[in-house]
């Protein structure tokens, strides 16, 4: 697929849009449907085309497997510790009322982060196992 | 009388649930027993679902003006199976990547066979 | 009841699209017939309500799901062989199993009745204060993330887990020569 000239300059328009579409669903999860599971998904999407149109060679030049690798640790490590960080302002452990006095804007604070740590683990994730199976040797 | 379309998700979703098994443990072929698992994990996705609605119900998101909203429960427990049944498929197909490296072969009776001759008596 | 044609019709389709996903023996057939079910399931959810349950299953079913399974049949074999004749014994197990969900569903709530058990235990009270509680408009996500926030903690785990699993299985998809265990030179 490496010599076709349409699909080259057609997907390397369309990663930077998959990518922007990623980010909306993440960060508007709370308002819509979406969230950080589908994010890390369509995150993950664009890296999957990037590496089936240009190689996964140099798909893994761009995210290398270590940062896959640390990625996906610390997204959990997040989610964590956003719980950790509301036992240390005073609630129990995932209380994300306590970020703030009134309950609702601590909550949504709470919620946005760990939503993001959700969609770090889950595109880190499935970058790292795309590139675990394509770059197999046949 | 028993109401047709009332059951009919139901019906539909345990139908799915038996094609999934029925490939599950009489289909040889270790790819074709992890998509009969899919399918079987979607049947119970269907039967979850389908608890949560509410007739003349909306989409859970809160909009000023709509009274009757579905069930948001079943989609957040469904919501992340989706995505656990992507990870689980992922693990199975790297084992079967690597059961095919091991003992050239991915179809159950051939490994069965191998591992008769293989086993020390 | 109006949502239910749309949902009798496209369940109809998706119950095809099993059956045929059953008799096919080339497995790239059958892999690109699974992302067309779950992309009917993916409606199926929209015409229930559930559209965040849509969007997850059009992005990881019908997109990330495709792309694995033709990955690794590409690694192992795209045929299944074939064999003559039919397993009755499993047949008969499938048949007996199914028949008793069945006669289980009998006296189960009808579809989409608002009388339904499952809507008068926690949901109602997810849904009337969530709004002052959490006043995020999407309940799905207020109940994701933070009234079942363990939960999800759990699920995250969960994902993070069989990345390593699949990385630990196939290593980093580096080109190795025979040896698996041979330390990492520069790419």
């Amino acid at each position: 697929m490496n010599e076709n000239v349409v699909l080259r300059v057609f997907s390397k328009l369309l990663i930077p849009f998959i990518l922007l579409f990623g980010l909306y669903v993440q960060t508007h999860g709370d308002y819509g449907p979406g969230g950080g599971f589908q994010a890390g998904v369509i995150f993950a999407s664009a890296f999957v085309l990037y590496g089936l149109v240009f190689g996964i060679g140099n798909a893994r030049r761009v995210v290398p497997p270590r940062l896959t690798l640390i990625l996906s640790a610390s997204g959990v490590l997040i989610f964590a510790g956003v719980g950790v960080a509301a036992m240390l302002m005073g609630g129990n452990y995932l209380e994300y009322a306590a970020f703030a006095d009134g309950t609702a804007t601590g909550n949504h604070v709470g919620i946005w982060l760990v939503e993001i740590g959700v969609g770090v683990t889950v595109s880190a994730v499935m970058i790292a196992i795309f590139t675990s199976f394509a770059g197999r040797p046949r | 009388m028993l109401d047709v379309i009332g059951h009919y998700n139901y019906w539909i979703a345990i139908a799915l649930m038996m094609v999934g098994l029925n490939m599950i443990i009489s289909r040889p072929n270790l790819v074709k027993k992890l998509v009969g698992l899919n399918i079987f994990q979607t049947a119970v996705f269907l039967l979850y679902i389908t608890m949560g609605k509410v007739a003349g119900g909306t989409a859970p998101i809160v909009k000023a003006g709509l009274a009757i909203y579905s069930n948001p429960l079943p989609s957040v427990l469904i919501l992340t199976a989706i995505v656990v049944t992507v990870a689980t498929t992922a693990v199975g197909l790297a084992l079967i990547v690597r059961i095919k490296d091991a003992y050239g072969s991915i179809e159950e009776d051939e490994l069965m066979d191998r591992a008769k001759d293989e086993t020390p008596s | 009841m109006i949502f239910a044609v749309p949902d009798v019709l496209l369940l109809a389709l998706v119950l095809a699209t099993a059956f045929a996903i059953d008799r096919l023996r080339n497995l790239v057939a059958v892999v690109m017939l699974l992302g067309l079910y779950s992309l009917l399931m993916a409606l199926v959810w929209v015409v229930l309500d559930a559209v965040d349950v849509a969007f997850t299953e059009a992005a990881v079913g019908a997109g990330i799901t495709t792309i694995l399974m033709l990955a690794a049949i590409a690694l192992t074999a795209r045929e299944e062989k074939s064999r003559p004749g039919v397993s009755w014994a499993a047949l008969a197990v499938v048949m007996a199993t199914g028949a008793a969900l069945v006669y289980a569903t009998v006296d189960m709530p009808l579809m989409g009745s608002p009388d339904a058990p499952v809507h008068h235990h926690v949901a109602p009270r997810y849904i009337v204060e969530m709004r002052n509680e959490i006043g995020v408009p999407n309940m799905v996500t207020a109940v994701l993330a933070s009234y079942r926030g363990y939960d999800t903690l759990g699920e995250t785990t969960v994902i993070f887990t069989a990345g390593i699993s699949v990385f630990l299985l196939l290593g980093r998809g580096r080109r190795r020569k025979d040896d698996d265990d041979q330390p990492e030179g520069g790419s």
